[in-house]
């Protein structure tokens, strides 16, 4: 199996493939001796040849991280012969999501549909633990859409807003 | 003793002291909010009642449902652990009232705890040292220059009616007084409406030093020995330590013998804690008692081998102490982390959310208090504090190393904690050379963290993880978000096919 995968932006050719419990991989194109057991959901025991690791992986809003020791890893996976994984790749065309980062109170609405903003720019404020949160635009544009309302609940991943 | 008590907190603390109530015997009974239906207090309960909205004023701070609470279950006492009616006389007043013991001082010794002046006046009256000053408004500018003087330069004019640093001058030399006592009046003058301005002697680099206080209803006060608590942000302690690195045993001594005093001026009983500013020769300076039981207690139970809530049921309950002052020893140095759900990227924002993985670090030397779990979503509606993490050793250096240690072990996912920030404190130079003030932890944060180039090794780790994990597919995944793909969580590990992986990237998109 082979895949792209993105580690803090920056991409790697991972060959990866399993015969009778044995893994074989190739770090773009290199061989890497590997052996791999998964000590519980989300918690990987890793051999790297006789090197050993213990790697954590967390799932949030459908990000992956990954933690080597005490260092955090922003971990996209994309399958090579997908054309979507392909056009995720391409940044800053199309519309935007903007997603709430954590559970928290939409307190107020910095600006309203149709308006144009920079990169940057504050559009709404969100409340969590007593403490107010500016969410700022992820890219230049026309807020195409606003989807919650003064004083609404939202949860970590909801789409608050589309600036395109 | 008591049958059964309610415990009127939640989190951590309430777990706790629901943990002391069971090792004595006691039935435990819990009150929820809305949100917290599913936390761990809740869980490790005899009995829970839900007392209304996540709104602390609709729920933690409601006397009257709490009290409510206490009739129906027949609780013969309450405990508030810390923050929300800890140190609430009007609620203490309310369960005497009720006939319902209330686990902590009376109302009067919080009464007279709780105005400044009048503590003031009270402490004074003993020879509870202060810093330096004059309490009331300068009348003259001759006066300020006489004052000065006396206590000595660095100086620090303060608006009395003040707050948030307005009307406030510190003053290095006698010739800037005059335009810095100009100065601070007339910004006194427009910020509050008020020109009245006193002098005090300004204490550079403070550390925040306190004492653990015991008394008994029978009139026995004993000190536990003292924490130190110089890390601060933004006033908010962050890790504490007992005993003091810089306290000796007359120091100790001396202070506890002041703190006794303190306690018993205001006729004080059960567990407080007298706050002190010491400046860098060491002198020390009434600031404040707290009427409750502190985050940070365990501590001192550690190193003196006693356990505070225990000692507070009891006393609660009639009992003398049991042991006098020449008994209590110090043994060793306990170091505490509080665990706060909040993003050190990110300003230290609160950072609520579902917890999907947690690792826990255990092994010598480590106590940890926690009110969290794996699976359970951190309400938005209260304090950030998760857990605290307590390591000790024979001695400073070894307390050091085995929290650094089960540091590493903790792992919280899903949501962001401050634990990097533990990381950075312990092995900083000058908190390991216990350097410390109450500005350290400011300037700290204030220095670049050193730009660590990701380890090539550590990245080749993730990729190769990375594409683990997607082979793996759901049965991977823990507790967090489930990928959409069918296969069953309980299913073996199965090589999923592309399809379903790319499926799964769009689904989780």
């Amino acid at each position: 199996m082979t895949y792209d995968i993105a580690i803090d932006g920056k991409s790697y050719r991972l060959d990866l493939n399993r015969t009778d419990g044995r893994w074989s991989c190739r770090v773009d194109g290199r061989e890497v001796e590997v052996d791999a057991v998964l000590a519980r959901p989300d918690v990987l025991s890793l051999r790297i040849g006789n090197q050993a690791y213990e790697v954590k992986c967390e799932r949030v809003a459908g990000d992956m991280h990954l933690w080597v020791g005490s260092a955090r890893f922003a971990a996209e996976v994309r399958d090579p012969r997908s054309l979507r994984g392909r056009a995720r790749a391409v940044d800053g065309h199309g519309p935007r999501k903007l997603t709430a980062p954590m559970p928290g109170k939409i307190v107020r609405l910095l600006v309203s549909e149709g308006v144009e903003v920079e990169a940057g720019a504050g559009v709404l404020v969100v409340e969590a633990m007593k403490m107010q949160n500016e969410l700022k635009s992820p890219k230049k544009g026309t807020i195409r859409k606003i989807l919650v309302s003064e004083g609404a609940a939202v949860n970590a991943g909801d789409v608050l807003a589309i600036v395109e | 003793m008591f049958k059964k008590i309610l415990i009127a907190n939640r989190g951590e603390i309430a777990v706790r002291v629901i943990r002391a109530c069971h090792e004595m015997g006691i039935a435990a009974v819990a009150v929820y909010s809305d949100v917290d239906r599913a936390s761990l207090h809740v869980r490790k309960a005899d009995e829970a009642y839900p007392i209304g909205a996540p709104a602390a004023s609709e729920s933690y701070l409601n006397i009257t449902k709490i009290l409510d609470v206490a009739a129906r279950s027949g609780a013969d006492a309450i405990h508030p652990g810390y923050g929300f009616l800890s140190e609430n006389a009007k609620f203490a007043r309310a369960c005497d009232d009720a006939g319902v013991t209330f686990i902590g001082p009376t109302a009067a010794a919080m009464d007279a705890m709780g105005s400044k002046t009048r503590a003031r006046q009270a402490m004074a009256r003993v020879g509870v040292p202060f810093v330096p000053g004059t309490s009331r408004g300068l009348e003259s500018f001759e006066q300020a220059e006489e004052v000065a003087a006396r206590i000595g330069y660095p100086v620090m004019l303060k608006a009395a009616a003040g707050g948030g640093g307005k009307g406030m001058r510190l003053v290095h030399a006698p010739e800037d007084l005059k335009s810095s006592l100009e100065g601070a009046r007339s910004e006194a003058e427009r910020s509050f409406g008020d020109s009245e301005v006193y002098i005090e002697k300004a204490i550079i680099n403070p550390r925040h030093i306190e004492m653990q206080v015991l008394a008994d209803e029978h009139g026995n006060t004993v000190y536990l020995g003292e924490r130190e608590c110089s890390l601060q942000r933004r006033h908010q302690k962050v890790v504490e330590e007992a005993p003091s690195p810089i306290v000796d045993p007359d120091m100790r001594k001396r202070m506890g013998e002041v703190a006794v005093r303190v306690a018993q001026a205001a006729g004080y009983t059960n567990a407080g804690t007298v706050e002190f500013l010491v400046d860098q020769q060491k002198n020390f300076y009434f600031l404040e008692m707290n009427t409750r039981l502190q985050v940070e207690h365990p501590v001192t139970e550690v190193i003196t081998g006693l356990d505070l809530v225990h000692l507070q049921i009891r006393i609660a309950a009639g009992e003398k102490l049991p042991f006098t002052q020449d008994q209590v020893m110090i043994r060793g140095h306990a170091i505490e982390c509080r665990i706060y759900a909040e993003d050190p990227d990110d300003n230290y924002f609160p950072s609520p959310g579902k917890i999907t993985l947690l690792l826990l670090p255990s092994g010598p030397g480590i106590r940890r208090d926690s009110g969290m779990y794996e699976g359970w979503t951190v309400p938005m509606d209260y304090d950030p504090l998760l857990a605290k993490l307590i390591g000790y050793g024979t001695d400073r250096d070894q307390a050091i190393s085995r929290l650094t240690r089960a540091l590493n072990e903790y792992f919280v996912g899903g949501i962001k904690t401050n634990i990097s920030l533990f990381r950075r404190i312990l092995s900083d130079p000058d908190f390991r050379a216990a350097k410390m003030d109450t500005g350290f932890l400011d300037r700290l944060l204030k220095q670049q963290r050193p730009e660590t180039a990701a380890d090539p090794k550590a990245t080749e780790v993730a990729v190769i993880a990375a594409g683990i994990f997607a082979v793996l597919g759901a049965a991977a995944a823990g507790a967090g978000e489930r990928p959409v793909a069918t296969d069953s969580a309980n299913s073996k590990p199965t090589v999923a096919s592309n399809w379903k992986i790319a499926a799964r990237n769009e689904a989780t998109r």
